[in-house]
C-alpha cells in the first residue's frame, strides 16, 4: 500500500438480484484514493454511485473483486467489524439530512461520540467545535424540525465531522439545497478538508459540488469512464 | 447512552404514549381482576370457614365421606373427650360444635292442624352459652330481620324466606318433624323466636338456627357432634397452619381402618373448596397470561409501525456505527421502560377502580337458586399482589411485543434499511 492511500478499490463487480435473474450495478471497477483527497464520484442517475458509496461505507458487500479502506479488506468484514470501522473512522452526509427530530442539534451531533464512549467534558467540548465550524453555535438547543433545509445540512455535516473521521462520504449533500447553502456547506466542508486533512468522496451530478471537487471520477452504466484531477 | 435513548422515547409522543396506554389499560384491567377475585376468593373463604368449614373441622371418618346427605347416624361419638384433646394439642384455636339437621317443619293452625310444611335443613350451634362465639360468627344479631335471637333452648330462628313461605311470625310454634341419630321418629316443638338473612341463596331458602343442646336431645346425640370446628388465633385462615394441624392430628387420632375414627380436614381440603381454591388460582394465572398475549398481540403491531416510521433513524445509526444488535438491545430496553411505566399507570388506576369496588356490587338477584356458599354481595380485596401482578404482563408483553417487531425490522439486510433512510 502506497503511504498515505486509504483506499484501493480492486475490480470490483456488485450486482443485485432482480426477478429471476440479476443486474448488475457496479462492472469492473478499480479506483484507489490518498489521504486528504476531495474527490467526487459523478454520473447520471442510475450508474451506480450510491452503490459504490455504500460498498467504501461497508454498508454493503461486492459481489466479486475486493475493497481495502483504511486498512480493513472487503473479504474480512464482518458486521462487527464494518460497524466498528463506521464508527471510529468514517462519517456520513445523506441527501435528505437524517437528523433524528426529537433530539436537540447539540444531541443529533453528540449522538456518534456517544457510541465511541467520549466522557462528557470531552463530548461538549467537541460537539460545541464541531457546531462552530458549522457556523451554528447559536442553535444547539434548537430541534431538526425548526431548522431550514441548509442549517440541517450543516447540522449533519457537523455530526460526520465531529468525530474527526478519516474519511467522509457525502452523497448528494447539496440536492435539497438553493445555491447560496450549497456554496456555503461546500466552502464548510473544503475548509474541514484542508484544516483536518479529511479526505471527502462525493456522490453527485450537481455542478455546483463538481465546481469544488479536486478530483472528478466519471461513472457510466457501472464503469469508470474518466477519472481526472482538476488543477486549481 | 440508555439515557439518550430514553430521553428521545419520551419526547417521541407517539413512541411512549400510545403504547403506555395499551399497556396501562390492560394492566389496570388485570390488577382489577386481581382484586376482584382476591375479593371474591376472600369473602368466600371467610364466609365459607364460618359458615360451612371452619379453619379446620373434625369429624368421623365416615361422616365426611356421607357429609352430603347429612349423615348424624355417623356422628362423631365421644366429644367431650376429642374437644380436651384439641384444646390440649392446639391452645389458642376456638373449638365449635355443630350439627347439621334436616326435617318437615309443620306450623300449626289454632287447633294444632297442619297449616302450612315445608322441607327444611338447619344448623345447631351453641346460642345460649355465655362463653359462646357463634352469634358473632355468623353475625346473628345484623342477620336477623324480625323478632329476637333464641334465649332458651326450644326457642328457633328461621330464614326469613322459609318463615314467609310457612306463614309463620316471630312468637309462633312450629313442629320439628326428623330422626333421631339412631333413626327413630321425632317430633318436637319449637318457638319462633325470629327470622334471620344470611345473604346467601343456599342458607336462606330453607334454613334454620337452632340451640345445640335442644337439637342434641332431638336427635339423641348425647356426647356426639356431626362436626367440630377450629379457628385460629389469628382469626385468619392460613392454609399452610391448618395443613399441618390436621396432619397432626390425624396422626395421632385418624385411624383408616375405623371409619368412626375423627379426621381434621384444613379448608382447603374440604370438598368443594379445594376445588374453588384451585379454579381461582388458575383463573388468576389465565387472566394474565390472556391479557399477557393480547397487549403482545397490539404491541407488537405498534412497536412494527412505530418501526416502520423508524427506518429513517435505525439505518442512520447503522451508518453512524452502531450495530445491529445494539439497536435490537436498545428497543427491547426501551420497551422495557415503557413497560414499567405503563404499568405504573395502569396499577395506579386498578387499585384506584379497585378500591372503589370494595364497597361491593350486589348479586343476590343472580344467586337465586344457587347451592353455593355464596354471599350475595362481592367485593374486591386488594393485597400486595395487587401492587406487582400488572407488571408481570405489562413488562413482558411491551418486551415480546418489541422483540417480535423488531424481528421484523431487522430481517431486512441493513442494505436495504440503508436505502430506505435515503428514500
Ligand atoms: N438493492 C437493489 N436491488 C436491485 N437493484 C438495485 C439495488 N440498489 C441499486 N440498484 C440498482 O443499481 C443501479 C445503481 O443504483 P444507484 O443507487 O447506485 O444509482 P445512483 O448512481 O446513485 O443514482 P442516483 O443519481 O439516481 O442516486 C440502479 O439501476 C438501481 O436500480
Ligand atoms: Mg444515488
Amino acid at each position: 500500500m502506497k503511504n498515505g492511500r486509504i483506499i484501493t478499490i480492486d475490480n470490483l463487480v456488485k450486482s443485485f438480484p432482480i426477478g429471476g435473474g440479476e443486474f448488475t450495478a457496479l462492472n469492473g471497477i478499480s479506483l484507489q484514493f490518498d489521504k486528504g483527497e476531495f474527490s467526487g464520484i459523478v454520473g447520471p442517475s442510475g450508474s451506480g454511485k450510491t452503490t459504490l458509496l455504500n460498498i467504501l461505507g461497508s454498508l454493503d458487500t461486492p459481489t466479486k473483486g475486493q475493497t481495502n479502506v483504511l486498512g480493513t479488506a472487503s473479504t474480512r468484514m464482518s458486521p462487527k467489524v464494518a460497524a466498528t470501522l463506521r464508527k471510529k473512522h468514517i462519517g456520513f452526509i445523506f441527501q435528505t439530512y437524517n437528523l433524528m427530530p426529537v433530539y436537540t442539534v447539540f444531541e443529533n451531533v453528540e449522538f456518534p461520540l456517544l457510541l465511541l464512549k467520549i466522557p462528557s467534558a470531552e463530548r461538549k467540548k467537541a460537539v460545541l467545535e464541531a457546531l462552530e465550524w458549522v457556523g451554528l453555535s447559536d442553535k444547539i438547543k434548537s430541534k431538526p424540525p425548526q431548522l431550514s433545509g441548509g442549517e440541517s445540512q450543516r447540522v449533519a455535516i457537523a455530526r460526520a465531522m465531529v468525530k474527526k473521521p478519516d474519511l467522509v462520504l457525502a452523497d448528494e449533500p447539496t440536492a435539497n439545497l438553493d445555491a447560496e447553502n450549497s456554496h456555503h456547506i461546500l466552502k464548510t466542508m473544503e475548509k474541514l478538508n484542508y484544516e483536518l486533512r479529511t479526505t471527502f468522496v462525493f456522490a453527485t451530478h450537481d455542478d455546483k459540488v463538481i465546481g469544488y471537487l479536486r478530483r472528478i471520477i466519471s461513472l457510466e452504466d457501472g464503469k469508470v469512464v474518466s477519472d481526472a484531477y482538476v488543477k486549481k | 447512552m440508555l439515557r439518550f435513548y430514553i430521553k428521545g422515547l419520551f419526547r417521541d409522543r407517539s413512541r411512549s404514549l400510545m403504547p403506555i396506554l395499551v399497556v396501562a389499560i390492560g394492566v389496570t384491567l388485570v390488577v382489577l381482576m386481581q382484586c376482584w377475585v382476591t375479593g371474591i376468593l376472600g369473602d368466600m373463604i371467610v364466609f365459607n370457614a364460618r359458615f360451612a368449614t371452619g379453619h379446620v373441622k373434625v369429624m368421623s371418618r365416615a361422616y365426611n365421606e356421607n357429609i352430603d346427605q347429612q349423615p348424624n347416624d355417623l356422628a362423631l361419638m365421644g366429644t367431650e373427650q376429642i374437644l380436651l384433646d384439641l384444646e390440649n394439642e392446639f391452645p389458642g384455636l376456638e373449638w365449635a360444635e355443630r350439627i347439621q339437621f334436616g326435617g318437615l317443619v309443620d306450623a300449626p293452625d289454632e287447633n294444632g292442624e297442619t297449616r302450612t310444611q315445608g322441607p327444611g335443613g338447619g344448623m345447631a350451634i351453641d346460642l345460649l352459652s355465655p362463653s359462646s362465639k357463634e352469634v358473632d360468627r355468623l353475625n346473628l344479631e345484623k342477620s336477623l330481620v324480625r323478632g329476637r335471637l333464641p334465649q332458651v333452648p326450644e326457642e328457633i330462628l328461621l330464614s326469613d324466606e322459609f318463615a314467609t313461605k310457612l306463614e309463620v311470625e316471630p312468637g309462633e310454634a312450629v313442629t320439628l318433624i326428623t330422626t333421631t341419630m339412631y333413626g327413630a321418629m321425632s317430633i318436637t316443638n319449637f318457638t319462633v323466636s325470629g327470622t334471620i338473612k344470611f345473604g346467601a341463596a343456599a342458607l336462606d331458602r330453607g334454613g334454620m338456627v337452632a340451640d345445640i343442646s335442644s337439637i342434641r336431645m332431638v336427635l339423641d346425640m348425647q356426647d356426639a357432634t356431626g362436626e367440630i370446628l377450629g379457628y385460629l388465633p389469628s382469626g385468619d385462615y392460613d392454609d399452610l397452619q391448618a395443613a399441618a394441624m390436621s396432619a397432626a392430628f390425624n396422626d395421632r387420632h385418624s385411624d383408616p381402618e375405623d371409619e368412626f375414627s375423627p379426621v381434621m380436614l384444613s379448608l382447603r381440603e374440604q370438598g368443594t373448596m379445594t376445588m374453588m381454591l384451585d379454579i381461582m388460582d388458575y383463573f388468576k394465572g389465565l387472566i394474565i397470561g390472556i391479557f399477557m398475549i393480547a397487549m403482545s398481540i397490539v404491541l407488537w403491531n405498534s412497536g412494527l409501525l412505530g418501526g416502520l416510521r423508524r427506518y429513517g433513524e435505525m439505518g442512520l445509526r447503522i451508518a453512524i456505527g452502531e450495530e445491529k444488535k445494539h439497536i435490537y438491545r436498545s428497543l427491547i430496553v426501551e420497551s422495557v421502560f415503557i413497560g414499567i411505566a405503563g404499568s405504573v399507570v395502569g396499577t395506579a388506576f386498578g387499585l384506584f377502580f379497585a378500591a372503589l369496588l370494595t364497597k361491593g356490587i350486589d348479586i343476590g338477584g343472580m344467586m337465586q337458586g344457587s347451592n353455593m356458599m355464596m354471599q350475595a354481595v362481592m367485593k374486591a380485596s386488594i393485597t400486595p399482589d395487587a401492587y406487582y401482578i400488572g407488571f408481570i404482563p405489562g413488562i413482558f408483553a411491551t418486551a415480546l411485543g418489541t422483540a417480535l417487531a423488531g424481528i421484523g425490522i431487522f430481517k431486512r439486510k441493513t442494505a436495504q434499511l440503508f436505502k430506505e433512510l435515503q428514500a
